[in-house]
């Protein structure tokens, strides 16, 4: 049909076939051959200014930028770094897909660093390029460069002029980088530091734009993976006894596929690959090998840890002990998932010899590498394309589906194209782990905190993706320790002046667990829900107001000033925390609290509203502060900030991964729910704009913040701390049962 | 089987069992509805089946037969429709007021969000935020964009019904 040529068309476009000008690569010898672009694996040498820019003859420039868009709106920002640097509009630049044959490796989208890395990248690039257009232009006009303007890339010279386009079309530079060119200074700024629009919504609304759920190729089979329903102990795996492949005889477009215990199913209709994965009867291993939901936090405390000090200074235990208002309390959170709203899809098709895989992946390089190891090929055979999927907020299924679709292929001998069932990403995610956290601070009769102690336990993230372990047995393995999976500094205490400080760390082996990995904002939330409640709670002690207190405790400008803004937008006025408690059934409270993650400084404010009779706990208006450095797209952030409050109270309110002695009973979104439109609070998000400050994350940044500030206005609400999230009615109840 | 998609006949070869949306998205090559769940838990895959926001992912494709499916591709035209305006606008009034609102953020259950807006204001041409919050509630985001679809879905109404004045 008419429709089919023109999708395969714009797949090709979208896809393999862009060729776009031409790059260099040094030989061996030191001399540079020219390369078709796309033609050879990567990733492109960084230090070429062709790796990150091509100018076309009508001039336009296409800027090769090494992250992926994963609804953020990183691509319209770091384009208008790149038009700012270069004197372009955003109406002439554009960009392209990441793929390992294409696109400079700048490390993946993690951490919510694609500007606070990214950024500088592109500038330098954009600004090197600029300085090379106006040396040939002041050659062409023969003028200095001193006496030459640009204005959407035609440099002018008087009442003479030639364009970017004119200069170099569609030739390489040839250039590497000088580290000389100048870069702009704000005062200059037009395009950064603007809400530009973003590029990518006029497709998403329409229906034109390309997800990876969209992706079909010409000849493919449909996947799917056949699993228990949930996980078990990560260690574990999952083992298959015995399989009836006599079970989907009456699906005859359909086979079965296995390589070890990795079992799935292809068929050339979609609908016949459901139903087989469904219908297919393996008996799979149910030795139980978990402690179940209900016993975690005891399994957790009674493993044998590995315990490290992450921060020590002066004697946080003597402090404690000898200052006259002193908390300590003991809190837990349980297993989130990342839960994309539709399940991680891949297509891969795999040759003997080479093997080309689309996917949603973070990290195009990081996802080739772990490819390769698991289709028993060389890196520089694999070539890895992004395609949006549906918001990832860190590390879900998309690299074992796309593993997974690639063994499909290796062993189907077709190009694959799996797309996981809800089952399969909710039950096989790699969650946020689970902590449990103690915090022991005290402060002077003066209102300064004097001392502060944190231990947190909690594993690390999952190595091993799931069908690497089903289908090649490679033992599950935990990554060696990073800031992230352990007791952050900055969202313990680290916003406070604190004379005596103790972080510890207690690392749970984590095979015995779930598998997990980085979710939105890592453990900063259950960091923030307990440390920022102590805080709060020594506020209380005082008689203070808890906003006043904090204020007290903080000299650095730049936490004192989200948290003024964050404040100030909830119009805050100064009493006691749980000064106004009420009779009624339903009653109101506010809370104010701190945190971020890495980088960044993030405040929050909540306004909720508890109901006794029912422990029903709704958000009503939810304001964030955010300070990120230089904001290139405060458009962006705001939106980033609204979403993050958003998720939090849906993570604060809702969300926990349950599971029995053998496996994970989150397995869509009854057993796991979310938060709906009934129930979601106004957000006010407030951007701390810093132009003179280099950039950091504002993806992640303001959760921990908001989670802590929820706690305290439960508190405000009601004169009960919460011990645990989420703030389900049940558990409401019994909480101000026990008063 | 004949279906209708869109205002249009298509012959499609898929077994009478099989849900619409693998035959919208696979035969038809329809990018609009999409997988989220398969259980009509989340909204994702939502159509229009004579003017009624229907998941397509748990809708055999039989069940469509005689009737007409609205699909976000084809909302404009089912609006213009609706309206009787002379030409079929690029977009339906709430698909431009989620840019407008710069509302989106990953953008993949914007099609269910925006079909089902688009069937509230047919039948509410002015719903208080109260009732665009329950029309809304069986639409799931998980990026956090309610607060904005709210008021895009408002910004939608008001823009309606200034083109009907």
């Amino acid at each position: 049909m008419s429709q089919n040529s023109t999708r395969r068309r714009d797949f090709l476009k979208a896809g393999g076939a862009l060729v776009v000008g031409f790059h260099l690569r040094s030989t061996v010898h030191g001399q540079e051959a020219p390369v078709a672009r796309g033609s050879i694996a990567g990733p492109p040498d960084a230090t070429q200014v062709d790796t990150w820019l091509a100018i076309h003859s009508d001039n336009t420039a296409t800027v090769y930028i090494g992250f992926a868009e994963l609804g953020q709106g990183n691509s319209t920002a770091l384009l208008q770094v790149a038009a700012e640097e270069l004197d372009l509009d955003m109406s002439q630049l554009n960009t392209v897909r990441l793929d390992t044959n294409v696109t400079p490796n700048q490390g993946g989208t993690y951490s919510s660093a694609s500007i606070q890395r990214g950024g500088p990248q592109v500038r330098t690039a954009a600004a090197e390029a600029r300085q090379a257009l106006l040396l040939l232009a002041s050659k062409k006009l023969d003028v200095s460069v001193g006496q030459l303007a640009v204005k959407r890339g035609i440099v002018s010279a008087g009442n003479r002029s030639v364009s970017y386009g004119e200069l170099v079309g569609d030739k390489p530079f040839h250039l590497a980088f000088t580290g000389t060119a100048p870069i702009k200074k704000p005062p200059e700024y037009k395009i950064v530091a603007t809400a530009f629009p973003r590029n990518d919504l006029p497709d998403k609304v329409s229906g034109k734009y390309v997800y990876m759920q969209h992706v079909r190729v010409p000849g493919m089979l449909h996947g799917r993976v056949v699993r228990p329903r949930g996980q078990g102990a990560y260690g574990a795996g999952a083992k298959v006894l015995a399989l009836d492949e006599g079970s989907i005889r009456n699906i005859p477009g359909a086979r079965v596929v296995r390589k070890g215990d990795f079992v799935g199913v292809v068929a050339e209709h979609e609908w016949d690959a459901v139903r087989a994965a469904r219908q297919l009867k393996i008996t799979w291993d149910t030795t139980p090998s978990l402690s179940g939901s209900d016993s975690l936090y005891d399994a957790m405390r009674a493993a044998k840890t590995d315990d490290r000090i992450v921060l020590q200074r002066g004697n946080a235990a003597d402090a404690i002990g000898a200052a006259p208002h002193k908390v300590a309390y003991s809190c837990r959170a349980p297993y989130q998932m990342h839960a994309p709203f539709g399940p991680n899809c891949a297509l891969a098709d795999v040759k003997p010899d080479s093997a080309l895989v689309m996917c949603s992946t973070q990290d195009v390089y990081g996802s080739r590498g772990t490819l390769a190891r698991v289709l028993g090929l060389a890196v520089n055979k694999v070539r890895v394309q992004y395609y949006e999927g549906s918001g990832t907020y860190g590390h879900s299924c998309y690299d074992d589906v796309a593993q997974a679709a690639a063994l499909l292929s290796q062993l189907a001998g077709k190009p694959v194209r799996l797309q996981f069932m809800r089952w399969d990403e909710h039950g096989w995610d790699n969650y946020g782990p689970s902590h449990l956290g103690e915090v022991r601070a005290a402060a002077s009769a003066d209102g300064k905190i004097v001392g502060y102690e944190y231990e947190g336990w909690q594993h690390h993230w999952s190595n091993v993706e799931t069908s690497e372990q089903l289908a090649l047995g490679k033992p599950a393995a935990e990554w060696q320790p990073n800031p992230a999976m352990q007791v952050n500094p900055r969202c313990c205490g680290g916003m406070y002046d604190i004379p005596n400080v103790r972080l510890v760390n207690h690392h749970v082996p984590g095979l015995g667990f779930l598998k997990g990995a980085w979710l939105r904002s890592p453990l900063d939330l259950s960091f923030s829900f307990t440390s920022e409640q102590a805080i709060d709670q020594l506020a209380f002690l005082l008689k203070l107001d808890p906003y006043e207190f904090r204020q007290r405790n903080i000299t650095d400008a730049r936490w004192l000033g989200v948290l003024d803004g964050a404040a100030k937008a909830a119009k805050w006025a100064p009493r006691q925390a749980a000064s106004n408690l009420q009779a009624a059934k339903i009653v109101t409270g506010r809370g104010i609290g701190m945190g971020t993650h890495l980088a960044s400084y993030g405040a929050a404010v909540a306004e909720i509203e508890v109901n006794k009779e029912t422990g029903m706990v709704i958000a009503k208006h939810l304001y964030g502060a955010i300070d990120a450095g230089l904001v290139v797209n405060p458009g962006n952030v705001e939106s980033q900030i609204s979403g993050q409050l958003v998720q939090t109270a849906s993570r604060m309110f809702k969300e926990e991964v349950t599971f029995s002695r053998t496996n994970v009973t989150s397995l869509d979104w009854v057993s796991y729910p979310i938060l709906r439109f009934e129930e979601c609070p106004q957000v006010t998000p407030v951007v701390v704009q810093r132009l003179n400050e280099r950039s950091s994350g504002a993806g992640e940044e303001v959760m921990a913040a908001c989670a802590g500030a929820i706690a305290n206005a439960f508190f405000d609400a009601t004169g009960v701390r919460m011990s645990e999230f989420p703030f389900t009615p049940k558990r409401v109840l019994a909480a101000l049962k026990q008063g | 089987m004949n279906i209708k998609i869109n205002e249009r006949l298509w012959n499609v070869a898929a077994t009478p069992d099989t849900p619409l949306l693998y035959v919208l998205s696979n035969e038809l090559l329809l990018q609009g509805p999409r997988f989220g769940c398969g259980l009509a838990q989340c909204g994702s895959c939502s159509v229009l089946v004579n003017g009624v926001e229907t998941r397509s992912c748990v809708t055999p494709v039989s069940a469509v037969e005689g009737k007409s499916v609205t699909t976000l591709e084809g909302l404009p035209a089912w609006y213009a429709a609706q309206r009787k305006l002379a030409a079929t606008p690029a977009l339906h009034p709430v698909q431009q007021a989620m840019i407008d609102e710069q509302a989106v953020q990953c953008g993949y259950c914007y099609n269910g969000m925006i079909v089902k807006a688009s069937e509230l204001l047919s039948k509410t041409p002015r719903p208080t935020e109260a009732q665009i919050r329950t029309a809304m509630n069986g639409h799931l985001c998980r990026c956090g964009t309610y607060p904005r679809i709210i008021l895009a879905v408002q910004r939608a109404a008001r823009a309606m019904s200034e083109a009907k004045a």
